[in-house]
């Protein structure tokens, strides 16, 4: 087993994990950074459409305080709001840094960064490049990390954090290419794992997306919060079924694109909910007029936040006015150019044109809901983004309270830059303060290397197989609508499920093998897949990315609480806490809660809204 | 709009390379269910889930945007994610084989840090002062012709695929690759960079080693024009370095 020490270690290397290790070291500490894949391959390389940064290049109106109102009331008021303050006056800094290290964004006329219009936001504010943003950011700080000589391991998955007196002192984890175990000791640690998309059928996410980073820190001590909070972004392919989940960028909507149903109809101007109602279109000609100025009319409502794009394509859907496949249209082909389109679209235009046989330039796209993010998460300080366990920090999708019940498109990248850096510079000052990692119990680690070895000593449930029932459980249960009894039916199964788990096998060796790899991947998926049902459950109210059937409306009393999961005695324990709350000069800015009514697009309240448009 | 489902037929045969060394690894076949659309990573995904669990495959997005999935399928390097099934003769068995470049760790999958550590070797960007205003401007014509190298997503497709190193090991120690002289091509194009790496291009990075045969061009995913954008304005600056009178004069006097 290897057995390697140093002060600071980031694991994962998405966008927030690099740029936490790059803060470390410029710290000046000895940092390394765990890929669960390749380096330079985790799952950030797939984000186009844009960062978000008031940089107000495009619109000088903006600010970062219309930015933090755009991300609360995007968020439903839920999200924390010191991080949303936080972000919105540093993400120009960090999208600025970017360039600094050779990123290159498109521009405007004047030599500029070029921004473009995207959900929930008020200004044209993404810093872009065409529709490949991701894989320019994770480049860029790749390339920053191998300058900094940042000491790098690949296909290295981490199982267990360890704790000496409650306090980090390392993780343990394997190396895919070999199957060994390996030793990491550590002051300080940043968990930037990111989602647990690969619970659900139906997403956008890679398989490194199995919640690894929530399931470890839950076990070690920390807080989980806002679990049932999961984001399906309205626009993923539908057709052909093996490519079914793959995302399309909200930007085909920010450049102009729009939904229609089967019948041609924009449907979206049905279900503009009354929350937002002031500043969206409520005109076909004012929604197109806005897209060149928006000082005269207001946001079409095919930009409307993705929570309530999500819920009306579900609705039009399960009115039988979708598209063949099961979606709605996703027209960009009538409304640009082909060289528009390929210009701001190349990968877009690529993707349809090799997968599924669409031209975009001349046919709409057939989009539908697919699992996205998970705005729930690891409790971190908003300053600090440190943890409840001491030496343990987090950033990225795997943190929560940034985004409250929904996230804006965009919000993410930025989100990754701004709390990365943080995580990366205050991991550093805390391992500086401290003389030597704690120590490693060799119990911990002969328990350990036990339960990874275990699936390959005997021949038991097929992991590929339970990891398929897993996913029907989620997607079929605890969906974009859910009710009491599909939940409680979930928390069963998963229960089912777990016995199951108990008594899983691989066949084969340790060396690069995938089966084994997903049996020791569905433990984490188990315990967040739990953790999301049963909050989802607590919550009676619907706000954002979680949608009750049963409770339609949402509830101001819920707006000020969050759902909180801890681990008890090897059990998940959830408690409501209250939000914090925000100062009066930030609410202020921000406006009002939503009202009791306010959650449109459920299915039980959307047709009746229908009758006049028809 | 939606073409129908392709026709042809429901099963076919997956020949794939099990091993963990060249020399006593084989083709093993393995019949399977095809659906229509599918990719020749959902063909893998299915032969894992049924005959072999333990079949070491390297992917990540499956929308070929992360480069990890590349392989050689019936002899030509590609991305298993972007290769659909229709695009190949079905009566016949589909050979999936890892890349011949890089050694092998298991199956389809390959020990690609030869390339890693040659990103180690190729000098970072410095950007110059900022404007007066303390912006940096760059227009969108400029950066164009850069952002072609940026869509370069790592999958090492044009590494396997050069003979200077796939068919000569020994080639590896003074040779950088397709990939990264397109790293180099970014950072030199770059309106902003001051750093000067022909030297380092030439006498390190074996760019001389490159007889223009565009095979790296023709199997890039991304379409970037490798050979001709790349590869050729860096063998031009070369020339006209090292090898102008003038600009050799010139550097004689000056001392640099």
């Amino acid at each position: 087993m290897d057995d390697l020490e140093y002060d600071v270690v980031v694991i994962g290397a998405g966008g927030a994990g690099m740029r936490a290790a790059i803060e470390a070291k410029a710290q000046g500490a000895r940092t390394a950074i765990v890929c669960k894949s390749l380096f330079g391959k985790a799952h950030t390389v797939m984000a186009e459409g844009g960062i978000a940064a008031a940089l107000r290049n495009v619109w000088k109106e903006d600010s970062w305080q219309v930015h933090f109102r755009d991300t609360m009331r995007g968020g439903k008021l839920l999200n924390h709001w010191r991080m949303a303050q936080i972000h919105a006056q540093e993400s120009p800094d960090r999208v600025l840094e970017l360039e600094e290290w050779g990123a290159m964004f498109d521009r405007t006329p004047d030599g500029l960064i070029l921004q473009r219009d995207f959900g929930g936001h008020r200004y044209a504010r993404l810093a872009h490049v065409g529709d490949r943003t991701g894989l320019e950011m994770i480049r860029t700080l790749q390339d920053r990390a191998v300058e900094l000589g940042i000491d790098v391991l690949m296909e290295c998955t981490i199982q267990k954090l360890l704790t000496d007196d409650g306090r980090v002192a390392g993780c343990l984890g394997y190396l895919r290419q070999s199957g060994e175990m390996v030793l990491l000791r550590a002051k300080a640690i940043v968990l930037a794992t990111g989602g647990i998309g690969k619970c659900w059928r139906v997403t956008s996410n890679s398989w490194e997306y199995t919640g690894d980073g929530m399931a470890m820190a839950l076990e070690a001590g920390a807080d989980l919060i806002d679990m049932e909070f999961v984001q399906f972004h309205p626009t993923g392919m539908v057709w052909p079924p093996s490519v079914r989940g793959i995302l399309v960028t909200e930007g085909v909507r920010g450049d102009g694109g729009t939904l229609r149903n089967k019948d041609g109809e924009r449907f979206m101007f049905w279900y503009i909910p009354d929350f937002f109602r002031e500043e969206t279109a409520d005109t076909e000609a004012e929604a197109d007029r806005w897209y060149d100025n928006k000082k005269d009319n207001r946001r079409t409502p095919d930009l409307l936040p993705r929570d309530e794009v999500a819920r009306a394509i579900n609705t039009e859907v399960k009115a039988g006015r979708g598209s063949a496949h099961g979606g709605v249209l996703l027209d960009i082909a009538s409304r640009r150019s082909p060289e528009y389109i390929r210009s701001r679209l190349p990968s877009m235009y690529h993707q349809f044109k090799e997968l599924a046989d669409i031209d975009i330039t001349k046919e709409p796209m057939e989009v539908g809901p697919t699992l996205h993010y998970m705005m729930g998460g690891i409790r971190v300080d908003p300053d600090t983004q440190a943890t409840t366990v001491p030496g343990l920090f987090a950033a990225g999708e795997v943190a929560a309270g940034m985004h409250g019940s929904n996230r804006l498109g965009g919000n993410s990248l930025s989100d990754l830059l701004v709390f990365g850096r943080r995580a990366g510079l205050h991991a550093a000052q805390h391992a500086n303060a401290q003389r030597a990692p704690g120590a490693v119990d060799p119990a911990d680690v002969a328990a350990t290397e036990r339960r990874l070895a275990a699936p390959l000593e005997r021949a038991g449930e097929d992991p590929y197989a339970l990891h398929h029932d897993l996913q029907a459980v989620m997607q079929d249960l605890v969906g974009i609508i859910r009710t009491r009894t599909e939940l409680d039916e979930a928390a069963r199964q998963l229960g089912d499920l777990r016995r199951r788990y108990d008594r899983v096998g691989a066949k084969g060796g340790r060396r690069y093998n995938p089966g084994w790899n997903l049996a020791l991947d569905l433990a984490s998926m188990l315990t967040v897949a739990e953790a999301v049902a049963r909050s989802a459950a607590l919550r009676e109210e619907s706000r954002g990315g979680h949608t009750r059937g049963d409770f339609p409306n949402s509830d101001p009393e819920w707006g000020r609480k969050n759902v909180v999961a801890r681990w008890r005695d090897g059990r998940i324990e959830l408690t409501t806490e209250p939000l914090a709350q925000m100062p009066p000069d930030l609410a202020a800015i921000v406006g009002s809660e939503p009202k009791a009514t306010e959650q449109t697009a459920v299915e039980s309240t959307a047709p009746a809204g229908l009758g006049g448009h028809r | 709009m939606t073409k129908a489902p392709e026709a042809g037929p429901r099963e076919v045969t997956m020949r794939v390379w099990r091993g963990e060394d060249r020399a006593s690894g084989a083709f093993a076949d393995h019949r399977v269910a095809v659906d229509p659309g599918m990719v020749i990573l959902d063909v893998l995904f299915r032969v894992q889930a049924t005959s072999a669990p333990d079949l070491a495959v390297r992917w990540n997005c499956k929308a070929g945007k992360c480069g990890s999935c590349s392989a050689e399928v019936n002899g030509r390097p590609r991305l298993m994610c972007m290769t659909r099934l229709s695009s190949l003769p079905l009566d016949q068995p589909i050979t999936v084989a890892p890349m011949a470049t890089f050694p092998l760790v298991r199956d389809l999958v390959t020990d690609v840090s030869f390339n890693y550590e040659k990103a180690k070797t190729i000098p970072a960007f410095r950007p110059a002062p900022k404007d007066a205003d303390g912006t940096r401007r760059m227009y969108q014509e400029e950066v164009e012709r850069v952002q072609e190298f940026h869509k370069c997503i790592e999958c090492f497709l044009c590494q396997d695929v050069c003979h200077v190193i796939r068919d000569h090991e020994e080639n590896k120690e003074a040779f950088a690759g397709p990939r990264f002289f397109v790293r180099l091509a970014a950072l030199e194009m770059h309106p902003l960079d001051t750093n000067d790496r022909i030297e380092l291009a030439r006498a390190k990075h074996g760019l001389g080693y490159c007889n223009i045969t565009k095979c790296c061009t023709e199997v890039c995913p991304e379409d970037i024009h490798i050979t001709d954008n790349a590869i050729i304005p860096l063998k031009e600056r070369v020339v006209t370095e090292f090898y102008d009178p003038l600009v050799w004069a010139k550097r004689r006097l000056l001392g640099r």
